[in-house]
Parts: structure tokens; C-alpha cells; sequence
């Protein structure tokens, strides 16, 4: 009886399952693990912005990721490039799993046996949410990244507070939009 | 072009393969797709918990486990370290800030470039908005502390 509740609220609360989210996370922490156990770098995405942002301005505030700039265009290119990985097996169906539920949002399109995914989220709402993650992350010193895996991985004080606050705020304006009616 | 940590001939690809595994990691488990991460913010399906506490504990088992058999990277001589930030109003400011822009639109740095790779060209309107957006804050920055005193350690 009591397993049957389980089994209840856990569809309730997990209504896509949990095993690609758990094997994603770990995968994620693998891939964070690796850079740090072979250079003492506890890489984030965000500060590729800046980082990268020096290759074409001055402004003292980019200049002072000059040395790391190299090799963080180069994590970026690997995120890119292990994403498309998983887009060229399991998103175009050459491997499955019952791991791996596939995309059940936005649109799935085959390009000469490739599949893509797009997303339905409306361009205003990437454009405008990028700029304030382009503010924030690097004004609030770290992103879900940095703060969320590294930081918590680290326990970081900072990271608690700042993954606390950008959680919270997140989830109480996705409601918000939500609410007004705008979708996705 | 000197880079402090490009000397040793496998920097770069360990970092590449690194990267490699945190996209894969971010495509499977869907977190490349900005309308999950909606779901979960708007308490439709909580399994974003599961990707990023549970790269945080692999990444701290990583973090804290190493140091008991080593305590310098093989490749950079780099003394293992915690990530560790000072906690001032930017942190809660700026956490504020990038909380409107994840809640806006789904997205964040990380995610964001995954997305890309998954196929996703529509996100590039997300990637230009952070561009702009680091800035902005670059710029706003820069002219503030350019008077002060030039030696603010990176943090």
C-alpha cells in the first residue's frame, strides 16, 4: 500500500522518470571531475562570456581572463561538440535505452538522417533572459555551473547563497510568465 | 599569446574531453532543452534536482576525494583547491539578476551552448543576449574601477 503512494508521487513529481536525469548529472559532475583532477580548475561555463569578450575589447574588466581565455573557448567547444555526440546517437535513434525517454518538447527534425531538436520557447524570451544571464552570472560571480556544481561541490558558502537566490527568483518569474499566459 | 596553463601537450584535449562528457551529460539529460527546465521551475517535473545535485556530488567527491592521494593537477602543478568565492551583495545581486533571466527563459551559460550542439540554432538568440549582457556589465564595470586602485586579484 505504501509503495503504491510511492510509486504514486513519484510519477507525480517525476512524470518523465528520473534515470536520464540522474546518469545527465553524473555525467555532468564526471565531466567537471576530469578537468579538475587533471589541472585543479573547477571550470564554470559563464565566464567564457568574458573570457571571451577579450579577444575584441580592451575593457579591463575582460582583459583580466586573457590567460584562461584559450582554453575556455575550447570547454565551451567540447559542451557543444559532447551535446551533438548525444544528438547524432540517441536523438537520431542509431543507440537507444529505456535510460533515455527522448525529447517529448519543443520540435524533432530529421536532416538527412541527423536529428535535430528546436525549441518552441519564444525568441524574445532567449534574447531578453540571455542578457540578464549575461549580467548576473558574472556579476553574481557564477552560474549554474559554477555555483551550482562546482561551488556546492566545493561547499561554498557563496555558492549556497547564490544558488538559493537564483533558484528562487527563477522559480517564482517562470510562474509569473507563466501565469500571464505566455507559452513556451 | 601566453597562456598560463597551456604548456603541458595534454591541457587543452583533457579539457576538450572534459567538455565533451559535461555536453553529453547536459543533451542526455535533456537540460539542453530550455522547455525542461521550464517544467521545472514552474513544478512540472522536479528532475532537474536530480542533474544538478547529483553533478555536484560527483564533483565534490572529485574535489575533496583527490586530496588524499595527491595534492597538486599532473598537468598544471596547480594546488587542488576548493571553489571558493567571497560572499558580498554582488553575489545576491547578481544571483537575483541571472534568477530573472533563467526563470525568463530556461536557459543558462552552460545549458545554453548544449543546446547549440543538440541542434537548437534558435538558442543562438540566447547566446547573443548573454554576450550583450557580460557587456554590459564589462562595461559598466571597467569605467567604475578604473580610477580605483589596479590591483584587483581575479576572483
Amino acid at each position: 500500500m505504501s509503495t503504491t503512494l510511492t510509486v504514486a508521487v513519484l510519477a507525480e513529481l517525476f512524470p518523465n522518470g528520473i534515470s536520464h536525469y540522474v546518469i545527465g548529472g553524473l555525467l555532468v559532475g564526471l565531466g567537471t571531475a576530469v578537468i579538475y583532477l587533471g589541472t585543479g580548475i573547477a571550470a564554470g561555463a559563464s565566464t567564457f562570456l568574458e573570457s571571451t569578450l577579450s579577444y575584441a575589447s580592451n575593457l579591463s574588466r575582460f582583459q583580466r581572463y586573457h590567460a584562461s581565455r584559450d582554453w575556455r573557448v575550447v570547454f565551451t567547444l567540447g559542451i557543444v561538440a559532447g551535446a551533438a555526440v548525444y544528438a547524432l546517437t540517441f536523438q537520431s535513434g542509431l543507440v537507444s535505452s529505456a535510460l533515455q525517454p527522448g525529447a517529448n518538447t519543443g520540435e524533432l527534425r530529421d536532416i538527412g538522417g541527423v536529428t535535430i531538436w528546436l525549441t518552441d520557447v519564444q525568441p524574445w524570451r532567449l534574447f531578453l533572459g540571455g542578457i540578464l544571464i549575461g549580467i548576473g552570472t558574472r556579476l553574481g560571480k557564477g552560474c549554474t555551473s559554477g555555483h551550482g556544481v562546482c561551488g556546492i561541490g566545493s561547499a561554498s558558502g557563496a555558492s549556497f547563497v547564490g544558488v538559493t537566490t537564483f533558484l528562487l527568483v527563477a522559480i517564482g518569474v517562470a510562474q509569473l510568465v507563466a501565469a500571464t499566459g505566455v507559452s513556451p | 599569446m601566453s597562456s598560463e596553463h597551456d604548456q603541458h601537450p595534454l591541457f587543452l584535449p583533457l579539457v576538450f574531453v572534459g567538455g565533451l562528457i559535461f555536453g553529453f551529460g547536459l543533451g542526455f539529460s535533456h537540460m539542453a532543452q530550455p522547455e525542461v527546465v521550464l517544467n521545472f521551475l514552474q513544478f512540472e517535473d522536479f528532475g532537474l534536482l536530480f542533474v544538478m545535485f547529483g553533478a555536484a556530488v560527483v564533483t565534490g567527491i572529485g574535489f575533496f576525494g583527490i586530496k588524499q592521494f595527491r595534492s597538486d593537477a599532473p598537468l598544471t602543478g596547480a594546488i587542488y583547491g576548493r571553489r571558493l568565492k567571497t560572499l558580498d551583495r554582488n553575489v545576491v545581486l547578481g544571483g537575483g539578476i541571472f534568477g530573472v533571466g533563467w526563470g525568463l527563459s530556461g536557459i543558462c551559460p552552460g545549458a545554453a551552448y548544449a543546446s547549440l550542439g543538440v541542434g537548437n540554432v534558435f538558442i543562438l538568440y540566447g547566446i547573443a543576449g548573454m554576450f550583450v549582457g557580460a557587456y554590459i556589465q564589462g562595461f559598466w564595470r571597467s569605467s567604475r574601477t578604473e580610477g580605483d586602485a589596479p590591483t584587483t586579484a581575479a576572483d
